[in-house]
């Protein structure tokens, strides 16, 4: 069964047209962006000549040359910065930041600036500006260049944060961020670049409000996003095989938050599992949790579970990598516990 | 160049072995990436290896040394074991940081050495920091800092210029300037390229060394450190270097082109030196083939130490999150 509203399409489509990877479907989505509005740009380091540090930006280059793909400096803080002030002058920039790890040496500029500027101005000044970033673990980077730190940014007021874990989404999100009139931030998780699916169709826009049901069910809701969602689903093919049926909630936004969505597929599900790659502490897993809790108490039969990230700077040797992370294993015996055939 | 007058025949040796050591054992770090032995980024220092073992002389046991990403051969010079580094890249227990930093991340409390950090310009601060520490319990050691150019654009550098001046600290700043901080040439990455000069806007003594040349290099290294330790106040040497290899092993290079590499390989740290201990008499064959054997087998015995290493149980994962009641690690002084 499917939980729907008509007005929001939730299942993605098998859709039998074309396929591709995650990264290029990113990479179209930004070519349509600058060849339908030349104030939109593409600004980072090693976006042009290097093609980009996850090769997103390969060959883009060639067609926009370098005031439009615009290398930059080492200097995080100076071009997200840069990137508010185009943002608020009347460009459309499309700022890179190589990873979630390195964004925090413009952090400065992204909460102090980017998304408090519109309210400290009572409404005078907003910045439409559109960030990027490669987010998550799973690659043996170590604990420079693995978080997952996306709830962080889903703590602030002002921004828009989102999360897309199919390709349709990597493609899909980054035309409605644009014409977003305040700052956007787009989480690509690295292990999703080389993932293929169904190329996003621009016969079907996607939104930047709802979370979608990615798989139907009756027993339990997991709720995830992200670089978590294909675990997730793993889980629930998984789980599929012992006969507990698992709904699978991608929040896609993870702010504002979809708690209809939410609320929805525990009203009939009864059960909830979290999958968050954070760290479970004051987790976005936590956040939803609380929601529940908040507006739907009673629905629930059992308490709600979470599988998260342990509560470790990400290790490099690969077995506790592992160990750290969430997995296929640990959400099936989430699940298998809160349906209580554990 | 560097005149050789007054080179010792063991000096001449010494140096050449631990540039050969760094070489020999970082081309066995790729080959074991390719076969999966070593994972996560590698970053080579293979071509700038005349940087670390020139001004690693400069030092005493007592100073600090703050690196990079790029930092085996910094690590390996300063004295950490060779088997602890490839333990520590195969991801055992045995490694120098149990085999949770991997490469980016080599740490060693004897040595005082202290990382390995792969945010780009993140140690720059933590130099300062441990010179402040020195200054203000009157110890006179330095704290010597690696980073690259492409470092210099950061905030962070800026900020710790300042801050080392204004305090007259004891750093030594060490700027490895390759020119290229990943595919970004320095040239289209800062507005002034010699980075000597803006280090020198904030007061402090700063030149430019042939980072190809290791006596060169050890000859600057040895004044500036002198003169930090002596109370004169922060120094800045900009070694003028370039990698050979590709920046990580992912890197396919569109951004150089492969006459460039070339040339630069003219200028091999390593047999420039060598040809010039030849030139001068102070290095037979047999003595040359001594080395090579030294350094290749220093390698083998890392391999086999890391290959018979083991794994750190699950259940630790979470050691070390915190500090633990008896420190079970020695701690640097
Ligand atoms: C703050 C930050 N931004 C970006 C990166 C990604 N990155 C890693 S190394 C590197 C190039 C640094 O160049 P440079 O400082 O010249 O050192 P080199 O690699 O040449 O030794 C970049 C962009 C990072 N690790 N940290
Ligand atoms: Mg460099």
């Amino acid at each position: 069964m499917t939980v729907t509203t008509p007005d929001r399409p939730q299942v993605a489509p098998e859709s039998a047209t074309a396929t591709t990877t995650y990264r290029e479907a990113v990479r179209e989505a930004i070519r349509a962006a600058m060849r339908a509005d030349d104030r939109v740009f593409l600004m980072g380091e090693d976006v042009g000549r290097y093609g980009g540090c996850y090769a997103v930006s390969m060959g883009l280059l060639e067609e926009f040359g370098e005031e439009r793909i615009r290398d930059t400096p080492l200097s995080e803080s100076a071009f997200v910065g840069a990137g508010i002030g185009a943002a608020m002058a009347g460009m459309r920039p499309i700022v890179e930041i190589m990873t979630v790890n390195f964004s925090l040496l413009a952090l400065d500029q992204i909460l102090n600036t980017a998304a408090t500027v519109l309210h400290m101005s009572g409404g005078l000044f907003n910045v439409p500006l559109v960030i990027r970033m490669a987010t998550g673990g799973g690659r043996q980077l170590a604990a420079q260049h693995s978080h997952s730190l996306e709830g962080w940014y889903a703590h602030i007021p002002g921004l828009k944060v989102v999360a897309p874990g199919t390709v349709e989404d990597a493609g899909g999100m980054l035309a409605p961020a644009l014409t977003d009139p305040d700052p956007v931030l787009i989480f690509e998780n690295a292990l999703l670049y080389n993932r293929e699916g169904p190329a996003p169709d621009p016969e079907r826009p996607v939104d930047l409000v709802h979370a979608a049901v990615r798989r139907p069910g009756r027993d339990v809701s997991l709720i995830t996003y992200g670089g978590s969602l294909h675990k997730t689903l793993e889980a629930a093919e998984a789980l599929e095989q012992s006969g507990i049926s698992a709904e699978v909630i991608d929040l896609r936004v993870l702010r504002p938050l979809d708690t209809e969505t939410v609320l929805a597929s525990v009203a009939h599900t009864h059960r909830v599992v979290l999958i968050d790659e954070g760290w479970k502490t004051g987790s976005l897993a936590a956040e939803v949790i609380a929601r529940i809790g908040e507006r739907a108490f009673y629905d629930l039969d059992v308490p709600p579970a979470r599988v998260c990230s342990a509560e470790v700077p990400l290790p490099y040797a690969k077995h506790l990598e592992e160990a750290a992370l969430p997995s296929v294993e640990r959400i099936v015996a989430a699940a298998r516990k809160v349906v209580g055939g554990g | 160049m560097t005149p050789t007058d007054g080179l010792t025949r063991e000096h001449g040796h010494e140096l050449l072995l631990d540039m050969l050591r760094i070489r020999r054992m970082e081309e066995r770090c790729a080959e074991l990436y390719q076969k999966t032995k070593i994972r996560g980024f590698l970053h080579l220092y293979i071509g700038e290896e005349a940087v670390a073992v020139g001004a690693m002389r400069a030092l005493t046991p007592d100073d600090a040394v703050v690196a990079t990403y790029r930092e085996h051969g910094h690590a390996l010079i300063r004295g950490v074991s060779a088997e602890k580094i490839m333990a520590e890249m195969y991801g055992k227990q045995e490694g120098c940081s149990r085999g949770r930093g991997g490469s980016m991340h080599l740490y060693d409390a004897p040595t005082r050495f202290y990382g390995g950090n792969a945010i780009v310009g993140g140690g720059i601060p933590l130099a300062v920091g441990m010179a402040l520490a020195d200054k203000m319990q009157g110890r006179e050691r330095v704290s010597a800092c690696f980073f690259g150019d492409g470092a210099a654009a950061e905030g962070e550098f800026h900020e710790s210029m300042n801050l080392a001046a204004l305090w007259h600290l004891p750093v030594l700043f060490c700027c490895e300037n390759n020119l290229y901080g990943m595919g970004t040439g320095i040239e289209r990455a800062q507005s002034e390229t010699r980075l000597a000069l803006r280090a020198a806007s904030y007061r402090m003594s700063a030149w430019d060394v042939d980072g190809m040349d290791v006596l060169a290099v050890e000859e600057a290294t040895r004044r500036a450190a002198e003169a930090v330790r002596s109370g004169g106040g922060p120094h800045f040497l900009e070694f003028r270097t370039y990698r050979f290899r590709a920046h990580s092993m992912f890197d396919p290079e569109l951004y150089r082109s492969k006459e460039e590499v070339a040339a630069w390989k003219e200028r091999d740290p390593i047999e420039l030196f060598r040809q010039r201990l030849r030139d001068a008499e102070l290095l037979t064959d047999d003595e040359d083939a001594g080395l090579e054997a030294l350094a290749s087998d220093e390698v083998e015995r890392a391999v086999a130490f890391a290959e018979a290493g083991t794994w750190e149980p699950v259940e630790d994962l979470e050691r070390f999150v915190l500090s633990e009641p008896a420190p079970q690690r020695e701690v640097a002084s």
